[in-house]
């Protein structure tokens, strides 16, 4: 017995469907051709080849993550150096914030893959089904052998760019030429498969249904963003005070009071995200600056200067509406902010290609065997065991030296291996067990902690490294 | 808890009726799709019982169709790994063992393995680290000294057999008598002291001298004449720094008057021959092996 004046308000509001209409600009220019590049970069990059000897893979850019190494290009990265990747995606995230706090969501409007692929789905929508008219009209017809037959022909295409999102993801992450054809064959092993369909199907969704809902619901990062602008930041907003108030032109009387903005909705109607940018800065609104190219276009044919929405920060604002020219884009660019932004963003930078040329092609661990701490020998002398790493990263097997420093005399044994060498093929990782063993009655056997210095030299003597750790006498 | 029928005003949501402090409830209904998930799963628990151990009886639980269990699932994946590692262990059993550093892969697995039978059969006694117990009889097995020898072979067969113990008849096998018996103290505080400067720690010069004789008549048939030890017999080395059951005068005093009698089981009939030929050539690798 529910009464309609006292039905609860209902929580959730249905999607406007969005249909944005074609435009044509600098902005849809800039727009396709970052399209086109980072598409570019993604598709073609796992076909890339870089010779790297017979005994590794040639793939350019290679996650191994079976071998656990990552390839890019001439850099090899281990796992025991995940820093770089950590380093990078710092160095990511500070970009994000440099960028952000000077131009805005420029990240959101022009190179975020949920922006690219959207746009890409819109184009495919539009070739196949018209511009923003004739998709309304399509929406709202009931459904005919013609809706029926554009609707699977749109979807269709969507799939075989989805498809193909998914396919060139896990290239990255196996040798693409054997990956490919393991995939057409039905060979390849079923994570591949289901990584494939799991990418395929989120971009097909978010592309071509989600889109903005995405960018207004999912994404944490236009929540964020808020954070590293202020009124310096450079972004696209409409400027009021020269378009209010906004109205039809007419050449009666009273028409000389109106604002440039003559109401056309051009720039709503080419709004990807379904907004108006008349109504101020919002969440919604990505910056992808479809809206400037819409409204320069209607400027030019009332005859009107252009940039009535267009790139401004907010602090002009009070310049711009006294007639005053806005300050230089430099000096909004140019502030502590940024300035920060940019010293940490190259610090991090500086730092790890510092690291990059620094590392040795040699890495070398030692672990004290604590259990028990030493060993006394039948003739007294004290023992101490240790299990030393040895990781050769050459591609080619390498033989290493060992050497000792202590304040005090250790002789230095081997398990296994006569001499102090040890050879380590290429790539690999070495565990042997050493023994430093002092005299009866020395100083080290009789005494406590003392610290000893272990180093590597391989053959050539072009890489060494060295690790220090504990001599345990028999002092307690 | 007050409850006050107040009918809602028009434009109002419908409430419970039940208000605390002001605060009244709303009678919203569950939305649909929250509701029919609910019910799914509801449908699936019935599913589920059927389908999968569930419901405890007296004894043990229903089985479920699918006859799938915990057990069986970690068996099977036992069982796979001991079907991948069979090769390497007929490799190993085949391996000529004082030759198997050669075999780099091999070498690698057998330490491996051997550590993990070690942890389950051995540490008991001989410590996690293989460090003994010191002075109370259980061998150090990192040292320089072995009571019966310290080749792989020799390791090999006293893992194999053990140490006198009665289950094995090819078990290692000696008996030090209890001198208490048949010494008098006095002649046993001789021995002790020249035992002790066998070894190289203070002693009473006088004694040590006396003891010499008593030594030589009824010690240096196993022990040596200069208390080198016997391997064949199991006999302990008294020259050195290493005692088995502690080097002390009170220590050495006690294993000659009541002597001592140190029992290892023997593991042909527990384990495996790769798995004892594994644990060997662990023991041998960790600093001792001759």
């Amino acid at each position: 017995m529910t009464n309609p004046d006292t039905a609860p308000p209902r929580l959730y509001a249905a999607r406007e469907p969005v249909f944005p209409r074609r435009v044509s600009g600098s902005f849809r220019t800039l727009k396709w051709w970052i399209m086109a590049v980072t598409l570019g970069i993604y598709y073609v990059t796992p076909w890339l080849r870089w010779d790297r000897g017979p005994a590794l893979p040639d793939q350019a850019v290679l996650v191994d993550l079976a071998g656990r190494r990552f390839y890019f290009f001439m850099i090899e990265i281990w796992p025991h150096e995940f820093y770089f990747v950590a380093g990078l995606l710092i160095m990511a995230g500070l970009g994000l914030f440099l960028f952000t706090s000077a131009l805005g969501r420029v990240w959101c409007g022009y190179a975020c893959p949920q922006t690219v692929w959207t746009d890409l789905f819109i184009t495919v929508e539009r070739w196949i089904e018209g511009d923003r008219n004739a998709q309304v009209r399509l929406w709202n017809q009931k459904w005919t052998a013609r809706k029926f037959r554009l609707r699977l022909a749109k979807w269709s295409l969507w799939l075989v760019i989805a498809l193909a999102t998914g396919g060139a993801w896990v290239f990255y992450f196996a040798d693409a030429p054997t990956l490919m054809a393991g995939l057409v064959t039905g060979q390849a092993h079923p994570v591949a498969y289901t990584t494939v369909a799991v990418l395929t199907a989120t971009t097909f969704a978010f592309g071509g249904f989600a889109r903005e809902q995405i960018c207004i619901y999912a994404c944490p990062w236009p929540r964020i963003q808020a954070a590293m602008m202020d009124e310096d930041t450079i972004t696209i907003g409409y400027r009021d005070w020269r378009g209010e108030p906004r109205g039809k032109h007419r050449k009666a009387e009273g028409a000389e009071k109106l604002g440039d903005c003559i109401d056309c909705n051009a720039c709503v109607a080419v709004c990807p995200m379904g907004i108006d940018i008349r109504d101020g800065q919002q969440m919604a609104c990505i910056t992808c600056g479809l809206c400037i190219d819409a409204c320069n276009d209607i400027m030019d044919r009332i005859g009107k200067p252009r940039e009535l929405i267009g790139y401004l920060a907010l602090s002009d604002e009070r310049r711009e509406r006294a007639g005053k020219p806005p300050k230089s884009v430099w000096s909004h660019v140019f502030r502590p902010r940024t300035m920060l932004y940019t010293v940490l963003w190259a610090g991090i930078g500086v730092g790890l290609v510092v690291a990059l040329f620094l590392r040795t092609n040699l890495d070398l661990t030692i672990s004290p065997v604590r259990n028990p701490t030493f060993v006394t020998l039948s003739d007294g002398s004290i023992r101490n065991a240790y299990e030393l790493r040895i990781r050769n990263m050459h591609h080619d097997e390498r033989s290493f030296t060992l050497g000792l420093r202590a304040d005090g005399s250790l002789a230095m044994t081997l398990e296994g291996r006569e001499g102090l060498t040890v050879s380590v093929p290429a790539d690999e990782l070495r565990i042997q067990r050493l023994y430093l063993t002092a005299a009866p009655g020395s100083a080290l056997a009789s005494g406590g902690r003392a610290a000893v210095e272990i180093w590597a030299t391989d053959a050539e003597g072009r890489a060494r490294t060295q690790v220090t750790t504990h001599f345990h006498g028999s002092a307690p | 808890m007050s409850t006050t029928d107040r009918k809602p005003r028009p434009g109002e949501p419908e409430t419970t009726g039940h208000e605390w402090d002001g605060i009244e409830e709303y009678n919203n209904p569950l939305p649909a799709w929250w509701l029919w998930i609910f019910y799914a799963t509801i449908a699936w628990s019935v599913v589920y019982t059927v389908l999968y151990p569930a419901w405890p009886l007296v004894q043990r639980a229903t089985g479920g169709t699918l006859g799938w269990s915990t057990r069986a699932d970690v068996a099977a994946e036992i069982a796979r790994f001991e079907e991948r590692n069979e090769p390497l262990f007929a490799r190993l059993v085949a391996a000529d063992l004082a030759d198997i550093g050669a075999d780099d892969e091999l070498n690698r697995f057998a330490v491996s393995a051997g550590a993990s039978v070690f942890r389950a059969q051995c540490s008991q006694c001989h410590g996690a680290g293989a460090g003994g117990v010191q002075a109370s009889g259980f061998p150090n097995l990192l040292d320089n000294e072995w009571l019966w020898g310290g080749s792989i072979d020799d390791i090999l067969l006293t893992v194999s057999h053990g140490i006198r113990n009665e289950t094995d008849p090819d078990a290692r096998y000696s008996q030090m008598p209890a001198f208490g018996e048949m010494l008098t103290a006095e002649e046993i505080e001789d021995i002790v002291a020249h035992v002790r400067r066998l070894s190289s720690q203070s002693h009473d010069a006088a004694r040590a001298a006396a003891g010499e004789t008593l030594y030589l008549d009824n010690c240096a048939s196993c022990h040596g004449e200069a208390g080198e030890g016997d391997r064949a017999q199991g006999a302990p080395a008294l020259d050195n720094a290493i005692w088995l059951y502690g080097g002390s005068e009170a220590a050495i005093r006690h294993t000659i008057t009541y002597s001592r009698w140190g029992v290892m089981p023997a593991f042909a009939d527990r384990l495996r021959e790769a798995e004892i030929r594994a644990v060997a050539l662990y023991v041998h690798q960790l600093g001792g092996g001759e």
